[in-house]
């Protein structure tokens, strides 16, 4: 095989690695703003409706 | 101390979770945008710039990937470490949040390590694998971010889980020194270091400055990725928080 498929090869797994920390970073912070604003759309986090 | 009357007001602003989102909410695109700027000026410089090596060709290529990559795998098992000793020690709020941000960071640019370094090592040394020393002691690191990943799942408390994960990096850190003087320690197939030397580096600067911009890049986007973790960290605290006060709320409705 010739170098530049390592070559290739390197770049494009780096590529792929990187972007799934980004992707991931970015689905799992709209995961948790969405079921934060649902909780606090119910009420939840108000001190007046607890007990 | 002069020091400490400085140093200890700033990390107690900076364990108040609420300042450091906003102080992290407004860091983060610059951040990321400079990172993103000087990963396209160091991509630049390789592949257009940069010569290629009299004894590797074109493949020292791969060397702008991996080199960065392993020093980021350590960089992240020492910001793992400190934020050990902050949640075992002093107990600061953020020290488990930054500790559980950092691991899959770190667990992926080791993998990336590790495949890149395979990937050169094959036209280079004509093999995938060998079992010395560098090479095998990157693979106990990539296992024992595996290993502290796993721990986080097992563990449902949050409090729990962070002193027993934190238990087990600092245990883990006594691979880090393995891993950098391996190479000085074992007659190793991996060379030894050639950027971080007493005595300077051994690269001509034609390769040592891109090398330079694509290490301060990945650090740029490896510090980007960690807070962006740790402020969904901490919503996600939040969320559980919350979850827990609605099933109390819920319950005593129901009694």
């Amino acid at each position: 095989m010739s170098h530049t498929f390592f070559i290739a090869f390197s770049y494009i797994v780096t590529a792929l690695v990187i972007a799934g920390l980004i992707l991931r970073a970015a689905i799992d912070h709209r995961i948790q703003v969405r079921t934060l604003a649902d909780l606090e759309s119910r009420g939840v986090g108000r001190r007046s409706r607890r007990g | 101390m002069p020091l400490d009357r400085y140093i200890q007001p700033m990390i107690r602003e900076l364990a108040n979770p609420t300042r450091f989102m906003s102080l992290s909410g407004t860091l983060l695109p610059w951040v990321g945008g400079l990172a993103a700027v000087l990963m396209g000026i160091g991509l630049y410089m390789v592949w257009f710039a940069a010569p290629a090596d009299y004894q590797q060709g074109e493949t020292v290529k791969i060397m702008y990937l991996h080199v960065p990559a392993a020093w980021l795998s350590l960089f992240f098992y020492m910001i793992m470490a400190s934020s050990a000793l902050g949640t075992l020690v002093w107990r600061h709020p953020l020290a488990d949040v930054s500790q559980k941000a950092a691991a899959p960071i770190g667990a992926a640019f080791t993998l990336i390590c590790l495949v890149t370094g395979s990937l050169w090592g094959k036209p280079m040394w004509g093999t995938y694998w060998q079992w010395d020393a560098r090479l095998t002691s990157m693979l106990v690191m990539l296992l024992i971010y595996l290993g502290i990943l796993a721990l986080w799942r097992a563990i449902e408390e949050p409090n729990r889980a962070a002193r027993a994960v934190s238990i087990l990096t600092l245990v883990g850190a006594v691979n880090v020194p393995i891993v950098k003087f391996s190479v000085d320690w074992w007659n190793t197939l991996h060379q030894p270091a050639s950027v971080f030397r007493i005595d300077g580096p051994t690269i001509h600067s034609s390769m040592l400055v891109p090398l330079l911009i694509m290490a301060v890049a990945f650090s740029l986007l490896g510090i980007a990725l960690h807070l962006a973790g740790m402020r969904t960290e901490i919503l996600r605290r939040r969320v559980r928080t919350l979850t827990i006060l609605e099933a109390e709320r819920l319950d005593a409705q129901a009694a």
